[in-house]
C-alpha cells in the first residue's frame, strides 16, 4: 500500500500506447508519414488533456516528470520576472522538487524565499501568507495535497490572495490529480504540475499547465519542442499514456474517492482501535482519500516496514533511519511532530487494487508486530 | 494493494548494492532482527545486574539500554540484556553483540572491550554501508555498561581515560 510512491500502468493505458513503441514509432518533428502520425497523436493527447483541465491546448506543456515541471514552473517564472522582483513564497511541507529548487535559486541566483509554516495538521496560515507578500513577490508555489500526510491545502483561497496581489501562482498537484479538482479555471491557478507515475500512466512523463500570458523562460534549450518551452524529442507513448490515464482517473474519480476514503477510515480506525498510542498525522478531514499516515509511538519505522514486508505489505516511513541524510521527514517535523514520533511513522497510500481484505489484513497483522517491537524498545509510551 | 503477496524480501547483495547503501539485509541480519537474542523481556525484572549503560545514536536519534552480569572470579560477562529503539540494523547488531560476548560461557571483559563495530558487522554477514553507524550503538552501550561495572566494583584503575 504505497501508491503515493508510484502506481502500476493501467492495462487500458498500456494497450493504448503499446503500438507507439514499435509500429508507430515516429518522431513528431519529422516530415514523413511516421512523424506526422506521431505528431497527430501528441496533438490529440494534448487536446484531450486540455479539455479535462478546462484549458487551451497550447497551455499544456509535456515534460519528463513532475520534478521537471516544477523546475520549469519555478525557475522559468522566477528568471523571467527577475527584473520585477526576487521574492518567492512556498511552504515547509512541499516536495523536495519545490524546496530544493527554491533553495537553489536562493543560493545561486539571488532570490529570496519565504517558507511558510504549517499548523499541526499541515495547513498553511492564510494570514501569514497575506503578511509575507510584498512588492517584490513574483511567485507563490503551494502544493494541492501533501504526498506524505495527505493534507489538502485551500488552493482556491490561496489563489484569491495571489490574484489580489498580482502574484503568479503554481500548484504541485502530483498527489492530488487522481482525487481532487483538476479544472484550472475553477481552481484559478496560473500553473499546475501533474505527473504520470502517480496516475497509472508510465513513468517519465509529466505536464505543466501554463496559463497564457504567464512570463516564463525555458530551462531546456534545443529543438524548440513544446512551444519552445521544453526542447527534446517528445515522449510519444508517455504523452498518449498520460492522456488516457487522466481520462480514466477522471471517469472513476468520484467512485474511487468514496471507496478509498471508506477504506482509509477503516484502516485508521482499525489500527487506532487495536493498538494503543497510535497517532494520526495530517488532517482528519481535509486529507486525500487514499492517505493514512500514522505514528506508532515507541517503535521505529524501518523495523516496522520490514515486518510488514514479511507479510507482503508495502508501506513507507518518515523515520530518520530510512533517509539518506539520517534526518526524519521534513514534512512531519514541520507539523511540529517530535523526532520520536516521526521515527515511528508509517504511511499507507491506497489505490485502485486495494480491497477491503487488504485493509483487514493490515489491521489483523499489525498489532503483533508493534507489540514485538515495543517489547524490544527502551521507550515507554504509556 | 498488497504487492509481493506472499513473497519474502529477497536478499540480493552484491558488491554493488553494498556500495549503493540500499537496505537489503543479509540472512543473518534478518534472523537476528526477527528472532532477537537476549533482549530484556521483563522490563521490571532488572534488579541484579553488575553494569548498566544507555546510549543515544547522535546520527539518527535512536537509543539503546544494556545490562550486564559479570562472573567476578573469571572476569567474564555471563549475561547481557538489552533494549533498542532503532532500525533493523541496530536491533540485529545489538542482538549479535550480546551473543558474541555471552557465547561459550562468556567473554573476558578485556576481550569484549576490544570488540569493534566492524567485528559485529562481519559476524552479521555485512550491513549496508549507510547502516554501519547502527552497529556503533551496541558497541558504545556495552562499553558504557562495562565502565559502570568498573565503577560499581571500585576498579577505577581499569577505566581508561578519555574512552568514555
Ligand atoms: S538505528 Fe537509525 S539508522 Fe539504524
Amino acid at each position: 500500500m504505497d501508491y503515493a510512491a508510484t502506481t502500476y500502468v493501467d492495462p487500458e493505458v498500456k494497450k493504448e500506447i503499446d503500438s507507439y513503441f514499435t509500429e508507430r514509432f515516429g518522431n513528431p518533428g519529422s516530415f514523413n508519414y511516421f512523424g506526422l502520425e506521431a505528431k497527430n497523436a501528441v496533438n490529440d493527447a494534448r487536446n484531450r488533456i486540455a479539455k479535462i483541465l478546462n484549458a487551451d491546448s497550447d497551455e499544456v506543456i509535456f515534460t519528463g516528470s513532475g520534478t521537471e515541471s516544477i523546475n520549469l514552473a519555478i525557475k522559468g517564472v522566477a528568471r523571467a520576472l527577475k527584473t520585477k522582483g526576487n521574492h518567492i513564497i512556498t511552504q515547509k511541507t512541499e516536495h523536495h522538487a519545490v524546496i530544493d529548487t527554491c533553495k537553489y535559486l536562493e543560493s545561486n541566483e539571488g532570490f529570496e524565499v519565504t517558507y511558510l509554516n504549517v499548523d499541526k495538521y499541515g495547513l498553511i496560515n492564510l494570514d501569514e501568507l497575506k503578511k509575507v507578500i510584498n512588492k517584490r513577490t513574483i511567485l507563490i508555489s503551494i502544493m494541492h495535497a501533501n504526498n506524505e500526510i495527505g493534507t489538502v491545502q485551500p488552493i482556491k483561497e490561496i489563489v484569491k490572495i495571489a490574484k489580489k496581489n498580482n502574484v503568479i501562482f503554481h500548484t504541485d498537484a502530483c498527489q492530488a490529480a487522481g482525487y481532487l479538482e483538476l479544472d484550472v479555471k475553477r481552481l484559478g491557478v496560473d500553473m499546475m504540475t501533474i505527473n504520470g507515475s502517480k496516475l497509472y500512466a508510465p513513468k517519465g512523463i509529466g505536464l505543466l499547465y501554463l496559463k497564457k500570458g504567464v512570463p516564463i523562460e525555458p530551462i531546456l534549450h534545443g529543438g524548440g519542442q513544446e512551444f519552445g518551452l521544453r526542447s527534446g524529442t517528445e515522449n510519444v507513448p508517455g504523452i498518449i499514456g498520460l492522456a488516457k490515464a487522466i481520462e480514466i482517473s477522471e471517469r472513476i474519480k468520484k467512485t474511487e474517492c468514496k471507496r478509498l476514503s471508506k477504506l482509509r477510515d477503516m484502516l485508521i480506525n482499525g489500527l487506532q482501535g487495536k493498538i494503543k498510542n497510535v497517532m494520526l498525522n495530517g488532517h482528519t478531514k481535509t486529507r486525500l482519500p487514499n492517505n493514512a499516515n500514522l505514528s506508532f509511538l515507541g517503535v521505529e519505522g524501518e523495523s516496522l516496514l520490514l515486518h510488514l514486508n514479511e507479510e507482503g505489505i508495502c508501506a513507507a516511513t518518515g523515520s530518520a533511519c530510512t533517509s539518506r541524510n539520517l534526518e526524519a521527514s521534513h514534512v512531519l517535523l514541520a507539523t511540529g511532530l517530535k523526532t520520536e514520533a516521526a521515527h515511528g511513522s508509517i504511511r499507507f497510500t491506497l489505490g485502485r487494487k486495494t480491497k477491503e481484505e487488504d485493509i483487514k489484513k493490515v489491521i489483523r497483522v499489525m498489532p503483533k508486530m508493534v507489540e514485538t517491537l515495543r517489547m524490544l524498545s527502551p521507550i515507554h509510551v504509556d | 494493494m498488497l504487492i509481493n503477496m506472499g513473497q519474502k524480501l529477497k536478499v540480493v547483495e552484491t558488491e554493488k548494492t553494498k556500495e549503493d547503501g540500499n537496505w537489503f539485509y543479509s540472512d543473518v541480519v534478518k534472523d537476528h532482527f526477527f528472532n532477537p537474542r537476549n533482549f530484556l523481556k521483563d522490563k521490571n525484572a532488572v534488579k541484579d545486574y553488575d553494569g548498566y549503560g544507555d546510549v543515544g545514536n547522535v546520527l539518527c536519534g535512536d537509543r539503546m539500554d544494556m545490562w550486564i552480569k559479570v562472573d567476578k572470579k573469571t572476569d567474564k560477562i555471563i549475561e547481557c540484556k538489552w533494549l533498542t529503539w532503532g532500525c533493523a540494523s541496530a536491533i540485529a547488531s545489538t542482538s549479535m553483540l550480546s551473543e558474541m560476548i555471552t557465547e561459550n560461557s562468556g567473554m573476558k571483559i578485556d576481550d569484549s572491550l576490544k570488540i569493534k563495530p566492524i567485528d559485529i558487522i562481519k559476524r552479521l554477514g555485512n550491513l549496508p554501508k549507510i547502516k554501519y553507524h547502527c552497529s556503533v550503538l551496541g558497541d558504545q552501550a556495552l562499553r558504557t555498561a562495562i565502565y559502570d561495572y568498573f565503577k560499581r566494583s571500585k576498579q577505577h584503575n581499569r577505566i581508561k581515560e578519555g574512552v568514555q
